[in-house]
């Protein structure tokens, strides 16, 4: 069902851009990763990223966010050069945007609903008592009940601390959410149940989601479109079908390979 | 507010996009979230319908201008309620929860609920957090009386201190038994890993135990010398220093540092490896972790610390030599003959039979806590801390107990 209204929303919402990276290019040392990237993020739609291990792609993950610093090139988040931004202007680019890292990134020192409280704490001035109901609000949005808000991160399983992680990322209601390998570690079902929360809260929030990936089934079950990195640039993006298509090696095992049966034909 | 644009009318996502969207994210903080309360219907309290109009920016942004009157807001005095947000200019998860909160106080008192908007998203986002609301209560951190709580943290404490010193005498047991592989070879003793061990823990402190001793012996000839001037006996003050570091002030010095400078480090190596289930893997593999990084840990310091020992206490003796040479007028060849013939060798063993104890005592008091750590880095770094002090603190018990034992025996 997820499907269809994912396939009804592409096409009503207008193709606005809301991120765009040109010409990004990242070295370490005389290691080049990134060699003059181009890619777009339109609103409202899922974007998976794939690529092999090593390819770049957490790197161009961290250069968007500015967490890794880009030899040359442009990032436009929400139609602003994110780099030339300073102060006020900055943070109002930043609470647009929320990141589950791989490994959660939950602070150790602070329960699942103080975690979530930190953005609004940091951004907002509210009452403690308003910030209690909606980090609520966002626990119940990720499908975790009441006994997990006053855990730590260190008595979470795997699948809470993504779903706790992804909390906070939502904690100040993002229009664009960057997802570092949601799915892995979880166990299928897990994974398929997480791949639904992300859909429908691209539904009912308006989310934009940019999501690197390597699961197969997630990328059919809620992709929109797919993007694959290879030697530092964009090699192609399109849906998934138009992917078997692709005249490319390593984008032909990746996806008609022995694990990736369910990719139609 | 009527003179808002049709564009207005959507889920605050389109909003960043393109200029609109940065007119739109400037007014968050220009425009705070408003509510226009307008009974409707015949007569006074309980026979109205009221119609909530929202306005402003119904977002977390704006929201808390609203938060209060909202929840103060006596629905009692009404027969049904109606929303309608379709002019709120922005509308988020904040702001559902706001109409979600409302719905549930009016479901409660069994008043008919009602939530429009022209946006049919925004009216599903209402539905949806209705929909995943997970019943129950965050349960409340139980808060006891304060009698209650020193009792509680009394027993904590005292079953805990108890439980370290059972773990302890684990540690010791299994450490004698070393490696302990599983295929039966016991492995011996560890050279290569006490080397690097006695290198790490007694080469690198050298320097900074030579120069504190130096000053502190320093320190006591020159105060000891200014008070023994008014009796005439300034040559006394070899024997008080030459006496109080070798029996006492060496090695507590000496233990001291070594708790905070190794003790520590054993503290963090052993938590972060316990933290990345190391330790787990060593005892999958087969081995004995205790054996494998406690062990060679414990003989490299009860190595270590009476080396150690000694050099605070040469370092001690130097300065006391320099200090009595410059303001006293006692010659290094006079200090040196007082100290032959004015202390029985004895002193010096006293303080170094103590090194290899309070070795023990530090290096085990880091093991435990060391295994301690659990998930997260403020354990580890709370388990440090509680490493450090207590072996400061029973290394200064332990040569209390030996005081007394020395002075009983009267040697």
């Amino acid at each position: 069902m997820a499907q269809a209204a994912t396939a009804n929303q592409a096409q009503v919402s207008p193709r606005n851009v809301l991120l765009s990276v040109r010409d990004v290019k990242v070295s370490f040392g005389p290691h080049k990763v990134l060699k003059g990237l181009d890619l777009d993020v339109y609103n409202g739609e899922i974007l998976g990223f794939v690529g092999g291990s090593g390819s770049g792609k957490s790197v161009l993950m961290r250069s968007i966010l500015g967490l890794i610093n880009k030899d040359a090139g442009h990032v436009e988040l929400f139609g602003e050069d994110y780099d030339s931004l300073t102060g006020a202007d900055r943070l109002k680019i930043d609470r647009r945007m929320g990141v589950l890292f791989q490994h959660g990134a939950l602070f150790s020192s602070l329960t699942v609903m103080e975690n979530i409280q930190v953005p609004m704490r940091e951004y907002f001035d509210l009452s403690q008592r308003l910030m209690d109901e909606l980090a609520r609000v966002k626990l119940d949005l990720v499908g975790l009940g009441p006994e997990a808000a006053n855990k730590y991160p260190s008595e979470l399983s795997g699948g809470m601390i993504k779903r706790a992680s992804l909390a906070r990322a939502l904690a100040l209601d993002p229009r664009l959410v960057f997802l570092d390998e949601p799915t892995s570690g979880l166990d299928p079902i897990g994974a398929a149940a997480f791949d639904d929360l992300i859909a429908s809260l691209r539904d009912t929030l308006g989310l934009t989601v940019y999501m690197v990936t390597h699961d197969l089934d997630s990328l059919h079950a809620i992709c929109d479109r797919i993007a694959v990195l290879k030697d530092g640039v964009v090699l192609t993006t399109g849906t998934l079908a138009q992917m078997t298509e692709v005249d490319d090696p390593w984008t032909k095992a990746y996806f008609t390979g022995k694990r990736a049966r369910y990719v139609p034909k | 507010m009527a003179d808002h644009t049709p564009t207005a009318l959507t889920l605050d996502s389109d909003v960043a996009v393109g200029r609109v969207g940065e007119d739109r994210r400037n007014s968050d903080a220009v425009l705070p979230a408003k509510f226009d309360l307008q009974p409707r219907g015949e007569g006074g309290d309980n026979s109205q319908e009221w119609l909530l109009t929202c306005s402003g920016n119904w977002n977390i942004g704006g929201i808390s201008e609203v938060d209060s009157e909202l929840q103060d807001l006596d629905l009692n005095r009404c027969k049904a309620i109606k929303i309608d947000s379709t002019r709120a200019i922005s509308f988020d998860t904040a702001g559902a929860w706001m109409i979600e909160r409302l719905r549930l106080e009016a479901q409660a008192k069994g008043i008919p609920f009602e939530h429009v908007d022209a946006d049919e998203r925004r009216s599903q986002l209402v539905e949806v957090i209705e929909q995943k609301k997970v019943g129950g209560k965050v349960e409340a951190t139980g808060s006891q009386g304060l009698i209650n709580q020193a009792f509680d943290n009394l027993g904590r404490a005292t079953m805990s201190a108890a439980q370290d010193v059972i773990t302890a005498c684990y540690l010791v047991g299994a450490s004698i038994r070393g490696p302990q592989m599983k295929a039966g070879r016991r492995g011996g003793i560890r050279l290569k890993s006490i080397i690097h061990h006695l290198d790490q823990m007694g080469l690198r402190s050298i320097p900074v135990i030579a120069v504190m001793s130096f000053l502190i012996g320093a320190i006591i000839a020159q105060q000891g010398a200014y008070q023994l001037r008014y009796y005439g006996e300034e040559l006394l003050t070899v024997n008080l220093v030459g006496i109080l570091h070798f029996r006492e002030i060496g090695v507590l010095l000496t233990a001291v540092m070594v708790a905070g400078r190794t003790g520590s480090a054993i503290t963090a190596e052993l938590g972060t490896m316990k933290m990345r289930e190391e330790i787990d893997a060593l005892t999958v593999i087969g081995l004995n972790p205790v054996g494998v990084l406690i062990f060679p840990r414990l003989v490299a310091l009860i190595i270590a610390l009476p080396i150690l020992v000694v050099l605070s206490d040469i370092a001690g003796m130097l300065g006391a030599i320099v200090v009595s040479d410059l303001y006293i007028g006692i010659t290094p060849q006079q200090f040196l003959d007082t100290l032959q013939s004015g202390i029985s060798i004895r002193h010096f063993f006293v303080g170094l039979i103590k090194a290899p104890v309070m070795a023990v005592i530090i290096g085990l008091a880091a093991a435990v806590e060391g295994l301690k750590v659990e998930g997260s880095a403020e354990s580890l770094g709370r388990r440090t801390t509680a490493a450090v002090v207590k072996a400061i603190f029973a290394v200064i018990l332990v040569d209390g107990l030996f005081a007394i034992f020395f002075a009983a025996i009267g040697y």
